[in-house]
């Protein structure tokens, strides 16, 4: 393959590009099927966990009535391995920059990426 | 006085200016110190500039006998006389063994793997679409080497610098065309750092004002086993694939286990910090002691600097265009400019995504999302390596 035309370079270019979409469109595939079955073994796993243990009688809990939000609250934020005080401070950050009030910003959760 | 007279020519003719038989030999000295400039001053990739740019000093002082280009390509870049480099060799020759037998490319890609979250790839494996497109450049830049009257294996190499990928195109370039080493390895390097330049008239000429207002919606959160097993699959799957690809993507992946398992901490925190800074150091040095007068100072060298700057750009239009096509067919929810961090250059890429997205619209954050087509890039730019060194390297 030293000595190629432009033809045959064009012909190695094209299976070039279809190789590299096949590859990562298979591994797209396999990293949905992975996910898919992690999720749900990991769904499995969780059930055991919580299974009701049937030696001890069951005592009828009153429902948890869920904590009330405070005026103006746009709801809960889900903390990721990171601190309180460092998320009060993000969401701070965030909105400075954003010129725009906290109490009209929705945050959905905070995330340290390791 | 007639003794003392010959102790001064004989001192005189042992010195470096004796040796000085060529003028591009001042001329590489004085690129050798523009580089310098832009990388302390400019910050140009200052990890790998500075060291590439010292090398190319060295290796162009007359009489220093650091590097010894004859001892590499004298009988064809297959047939290197092993024991000849250990007896003769100088400093830079014995680095440079780990440049020649794709050592260095690979701990580097360990290193990369070590640093790198593939979470957002995996929250969203549609972005692995953008990774694939983006290595449209390569192939550009391939057929247009060919015209222009390169070789098939020179070609593939100068192509590869539109994966936007330092260590794999050293690691390719070692291999198919050894003597462009030098000139590949800088325009690699130079347009990588150019690239918050390059890619954001192209970003802007490319998308609509609508499309690049676009906000996604956020990624779902990826569990620890998620993350431990596709450093298992991606290797196992894409070795069988494509075996060249098994040094490069094999140690990439290896990284990423060592961050990921969570029981070697230790290990991860040495391939990051202690060993990717020695390796660069060694690869830095060694590829830039490659950039020798006779070898750089040719016409080959500008067309590779073009070549480069098209590849670069191609790989960006093509991110851009299938970033275009995903937002159409997902009713506008995908934001095209994610698409030109398919190009892998980790991070920088991702976020040139984010500032442009984030001047269109400042509520906008898209570096979470482009940082999935950034490390999808970073994979398919090793598989369209392999591609190549499979086709040309036999």
């Amino acid at each position: 393959m030293e000595n190629i035309t432009i033809i045959e370079s064009l012909g190695v270019a094209i299976l070039g590009v279809s190789v590299v979409f096949v590859v990562l469109i298979v591994l797209m595939g396999a990293i949905a099927v992975q996910n898919v079955v992690i999720a749900k073994l990991e769904g499995r796993g969780k059930k055991a966990e919580v299974k009701p243990d049937n030696t001890l009688p069951a005592a009828p809990a009153p429902a948890a009535a869920p904590a009330k939000l405070a005026k103006g609250s746009c709801g809960g934020v889900m903390l990721h391995d990171v601190p309180d005080a460092t998320a009060a401070m993000i969401m701070a950050i965030v909105a400075d920059e954003l010129k725009t009030p906290l109490n009209e910003l929705r945050f959905i959760s905070i995330q340290e990426v390791k | 006085m007639e003794f003392i007279g010959t102790i001064f020519s004989n001192l005189a003719a042992q010195t470096g200016f004796a040796y000085f038989t060529d003028f591009r030999q001042v001329i590489m000295i004085l690129l050798a110190c523009v580089l310098l400039y832009l990388g302390i001053v400019k910050k140009f990739e200052p990890l790998l500039l500075v060291g590439i740019a010292f090398g190319m000093l060295l290796t162009n002082l007359p009489g220093s006998g650091v590097y010894h280009p004859e001892l590499w390509y004298a009988s064809g870049s297959a047939d290197v006389n092993w024991s000849a480099v250990l007896h003769d060799g100088g400093l830079l020759d014995l680095l440079y063994l780990g440049v020649k037998l794709g050592i260095y490319p690979s701990l580097i890609f360990m290193g990369v793997g070590a640093m790198t979250d593939f979470g957002p790839m995996m929250a969203n494996p549609k972005s692995m679409l953008l990774g694939a497109a983006a290595q449209f450049g390569v192939y550009v830049a391939l057929v247009m080497a060919v015209a222009l009257g390169f070789k098939g294996s020179e070609a593939a190499s100068i192509a590869i610098i539109g994966g936007a990928d330092g260590p794999t195109a050293i690691w390719l370039t070692k291999t198919l065309a050894p003597h462009l080493l030098g000139p590949i390895a800088i325009a690699a390097y130079s347009y990588m750092a150019l690239i918050p330049l390059i890619q954001p008239p192209i970003m802007m000429a490319l998308t609509t004002k609508k499309e690049r207002e676009v906000k996604m919606e956020q990624l779902r959160p990826v569990s620890q086993t998620e993350k431990i097993v596709f450093p298992i699959m991606v290797t196992i799957f894409c070795c069988l694939v494509l075996p060249s690809v098994a040094p490069l993507l094999g140690c990439l992946m290896l990284g990423n286990l060592f961050k990921e398992c969570g029981v070697t901490d230790r290990l991860s925190d040495t391939v990051q910090n202690a060993l990717m800074n020695i390796v660069t150091i060694f690869l830095g040095i060694s590829v830039g002691a490659t950039a020798t007068y006779d070898q750089f100072l040719k016409l080959d060298t500008v067309k590779i600097i073009i070549l480069g700057l098209i590849a670069f750009a191609f790989a960006t239009v093509g991110g851009l265009l299938i970033g275009k096509v995903m937002y159409l067919v997902t009713g506008g929810k995908i934001n095209p400019l994610i698409g030109s961090a398919g190009v892998s250059a980790v991070p920088m890429a991702a976020r040139v995504s984010q500032t442009v997205g984030q001047k269109c619209n400042p509520s906008n954050f898209l570096l979470m999302h482009a940082m999935g087509p950034n490390v999808a890039g970073v994979i398919g730019s090793a598989v369209a390596a392999g591609f190549l060194l499979a086709v040309f390297g036999g």
